[in-house]
């Protein structure tokens, strides 16, 4: 049993600095085709500053930083048995090549189904870009086979 | 975007995308890119290790592709949510297609709102990943989208 104790704790924080080359190579790695994802000049063109972030790439920035899988490490958890249940954003604004992503998470809620065999911990994020505005908010549901 | 948003209505289908058969080495360049190191999507001792026959596809590069899906019908700074839940693996060889439809179309003054279901789909029918997705336009801007 993961200790619920854990409920309501933040993790440390994590921080991406988004390199256009990065998010060529996220394009490139997801088949992304649209220019507008590959291609400066076609992004400027189509009225951004620089090329945008597809939209769930800034999950990243936790997993660069290995803050979920530490955190779940800290709450006792074998990450062998983790399984990514759930995945949900919320847009605020655009992020773009450029822009320096801070994520803040917290562990929202653990419970727990069949008599304790699957245990879910739900981690709530947001995530700010330099100057400050609120890009998007995060919720991820992993669940812990035992 | 045929013919501006102004006619998208409840019941309508988002343009499909048909994946090819998942490689390895979408998995191995999506474990770079997306920061997602669990050797379960690159090692196949690993994978086998946990149980697998082979490694799997990242949950996340599931979501990416269904990202694809909405991106490519409506421009990405409209996007205001964008939540799945994980059903199944994607397994080295599965083609899967993604595939949406709009649910609500909800007109509030200037605004119009447009929720849709999403899904990953296998060769056989097995949903792999479900979700759903909302916009927002306004009145406005609903003829210029591309």
């Amino acid at each position: 049993m993961i200790d619920r104790s854990h409920i309501g704790k933040a993790l440390p924080q994590s921080v991406l600095r988004v390199e256009a080359g990065r998010l060529q190579f996220f394009a490139k790695a997801i088949g992304e085709t649209n220019p507008i994802y590959l291609d400066e000049a076609a992004a400027q063109a189509a009225g951004y500053s620089s090329l945008p972030a597809p939209p769930t790439f800034i999950f990243a920035a936790a997993q660069d930083a290995g803050t979920m899988a530490r955190g779940l490490v800290d709450m006792g958890v074998d990450t062998r048995r983790v399984l990514h249940a759930e995945q949900g954003f919320t847009y605020h604004g655009m992020v773009l090549a450029g822009d320096m992503i801070t994520v803040t998470t917290r562990v929202f809620d653990i419970y727990d189904k069949r008599d304790g065999a699957l245990e879910f911990i739900v981690l709530d994020s947001a995530a700010a870009n330099q100057k400050g505005a609120m890009v998007a908010e995060m919720r991820a549901v992993v669940v812990v086979r035992h | 975007m045929n013919g501006g948003t102004q006619t998208i209505a409840a019941g309508d289908e988002l343009p499909p995308l048909a994946l090819p058969p998942l490689s390895r080495t979408t998995c191995a360049l999506f474990a770079g890119a997306s920061g997602d190191h669990n050797p379960i999507h690159i090692d196949i001792d690993a994978a086998k290790a946990a149980g697998l026959p082979d490694v799997i596809g990242h949950g996340m590069l599931s979501m990416a592709m269904l990202g694809r899906l909405l991106t490519g019908w409506m421009p990405q700074a409209h996007l205001r949510s964008f939540t799945v839940r994980f059903q199944e693996p994607t397994l080295i060889g599965d083609a899967v297609t993604c595939a949406g439809r709009v649910l609500e179309r909800t007109e509030a003054g200037q605004e119009v709102l447009i929720r849709v279901e999403i899904s990953a789909v296998d060769q056989q029918g097995k949903i792999k990943t479900v979700g759903e997705a909302t916009a927002a336009l306004t009145i406005e801007n609903e003829n210029e989208t591309p």
